[in-house]
């Protein structure tokens, strides 16, 4: 973890609710899966972000808006300067899958898997990509993961865009049955897409979080190995870890 | 130079400034971000003899200027406090360390005290008797004189370590708890604890929190801990400890004026991890600014004349 100022250098709707923050300055570059938490002028608690993209000196980020806090970050400008912590959560392993894994995403958690597509490519790997999405105006990142040259599925519940249903549906018309699956989203998706696949996998956890770093035990869960905090043990959990 | 040492009930602090329970673990994972051996003490997660995975989720509620928490005394228990978290605080921290202990009868508290009283590394008890986030204990044992008086006698008879009892704000009177305490062997108080509170969502209509209350704390709580730290210094001839919303050098020099001789620092460890690192560093040039030598001659300061 590191704490760092950081400025805004684009702040942007990507899709219905969803906006994309680029920030530019000294930063731990992150893992795939690990998170930011950003104080917003105004408000006490910092707001844990995952990191989409992260280069040397810049971050992208991809947030919901799902309440004050976030509305309120949506209204920052190009040149805003924020104070954040960095490089904080455990990350996706990448060194426990095969040469084909899974990605699965929905909704918000659909952004930590580009850094994780990126960094797998750089690996040698190259991963299947499921988005589930509510809905056609919802719908981010697909094209981004198609300029890199992966197979990418995508599904809305309403059937506006791509396969009618959840992502479990597009999961199960992928040519070959997943033997490795890293997968992010809302908690009924991710019990969903558990049930759904039964191999082997990591799943990046979401939880209300008071501090982010470990101190607080705000977020913590019950696993196979007794309580583990989402922020600090986590935010990725081993499938073999979860009490599902 | 200035002065910023002082003696809390015979344990000699280097500086004033105290993580408070519950906000940064067993310490050794702050160690990583900075030497904390620049601490006054640290006081521990809150423990009880058998270990907690605490409150289901969600267990936080942010506030204007603050944050509820419903965790819930989540700890492994005191034994494995002793045998794993101490020796790993032991690799980073050379100081004695204020043992939090909680529980929900009288003989918990005191089989939890006679073992932390074993330990060498503990230079301070801080029997908490006023968390708001378990039922049947916790701050039952805070809201009525006579039982705080109980389990303080309990645990004094068990205990030679500097014993300091912590408070709940939730309450009547304050000064009659503390007395009680004082009447019971305590060799100071902590004050104080949450307030109770708790936050709906306007969207689901439902309460923020899983348990639906936790315990209200950050820089909105500062004019209610101070003003209690008041009537308990102005009451009860023991050392205190100050804490609620502290987030600054300032907010450290307010809480000695009305009485305090250490200083918790709580939510403010939450949101920014180098929170005391940057009270404690900033502490010289604001008592220069403000003309105070030593930190110990200003403990009650405000109450002369």
């Amino acid at each position: 973890m590191k704490q760092c100022k950081m400025r805004v250098t684009e702040n942007v709707p990507l899709a219905k609710n969803t906006w994309r923050l680029r920030l530019e300055g000294p930063c731990a570059v992150s893992r795939p899966g690990q998170f930011v938490n950003i104080s917003i002028p105004g408000f006490y608690l910092r707001r844990p972000i995952s990191v989409c993209d992260a280069e040397r000196e810049r971050l992208t980020l991809v947030y919901k808006l799902v309440g004050g806090g976030t509305e309120a970050m949506s209204r920052l400008r190009a040149g805003e300067e924020l104070d954040l912590l960095t490089g904080l959560g455990n990350g996706f392993d990448l060194t426990k899958c095969g040469e084909r894994p899974v990605l699965v995403g929905g909704g918000a958690g659909v952004a930590p898997l580009y850094l994780l597509a990126k960094e797998l490519l750089r690996a040698g790997k190259k991963p299947a990509v499921c988005l589930g999405f509510n809905e056609s105006a919802e719908i981010f990142l697909a094209e981004d993961f198609h300029a890199l040259g992966l197979e990418v599925l995508v599904t809305t519940v309403d059937g506006s865009s791509g396969l009618k249903g959840f992502v479990t549906e597009a999961l199960s018309r992928l040519a070959d049955a997943p033997d490795y699956l890293f997968c992010c989203g809302p908690l009924p998706m991710m019990k969903a897409v558990y049930g759904a696949a039964d191999c082997p996998g990591q799943f990046s956890l979401e939880e209300r979080m008071g501090c982010g770093f470990g101190a607080c035990m705000g977020c913590s869960i019950e696993t196979k190995s007794g309580a583990r905090r989402v922020c600090k043990d986590g935010p990725v959990f081993e499938r073999g870890e979860l009490l599902w | 130079m200035v002065n910023t040492s002082v003696d809390l009930a015979g344990l000699r602090l280097d500086n004033p400034v105290i993580p408070a329970s519950g906000t940064f673990g067993f310490g050794y994972e702050f160690a990583e971000l900075y030497d904390i051996n620049i601490l006054g003490s640290i006081s521990l997660k809150g423990t009880t003899l058998a270990p907690r995975f605490g409150n289901p989720t969600p267990r936080i509620a942010e506030c204007t200027a603050g944050l509820i928490n419903s965790v819930g005394l989540q700890n492994p228990g005191i034994d494995a406090v002793l045998s794993e978290e101490l020796p790993r605080l032991a690799k980073v921290f050379r100081k004695p360390a204020i043992a939090n202990i909680s529980g929900f009868a009288i003989d918990e508290y005191v089989t939890c005290v006679e073992k932390a009283d074993k330990a060498e590394q503990i230079g301070l008890i801080e029997l908490n008797i006023s968390c708001p986030n378990v039922h049947n204990g916790g701050m039952s044992f805070g809201t009525e004189a006579k039982s705080a008086y109980e389990v303080t006698k309990a645990v004094r008879a068990v205990t030679k370590k500097p014993l300091f009892v912590k408070l709940t704000p939730n309450v009547t009177s304050i000064v009659a708890i503390a007395a009680a305490c004082a009447e019971a062997g305590a060799d100071g108080i902590s004050l104080i604890n949450t307030l109770l509170g708790m936050r709906i969502d306007l969207k689901r209509r439902r309460p923020v929190i899983a348990n639906v209350k936790g315990g209200f704390s950050g820089p909105a709580v500062f004019p209610v801990a101070l003003r209690m730290v008041w009537e308990v210094y102005e009451a009860v001839k023991l050392p205190i400890m100050g804490m609620g919303g502290v987030s600054s050098a300032a907010d450290v020099i307010e809480m000695l004026l009305a009485g305090a001789t250490a200083v918790q620092v709580g939510a403010a460890n939450l949101v920014d991890p180098f929170a005391c690192k940057k009270i404690i560093e900033s502490l010289p040039a604001e008592m220069e600014k403000l003309g105070i030598e030593s930190l110990e001659e200003i403990i009650g300061g405000a109450h002369n004349g």
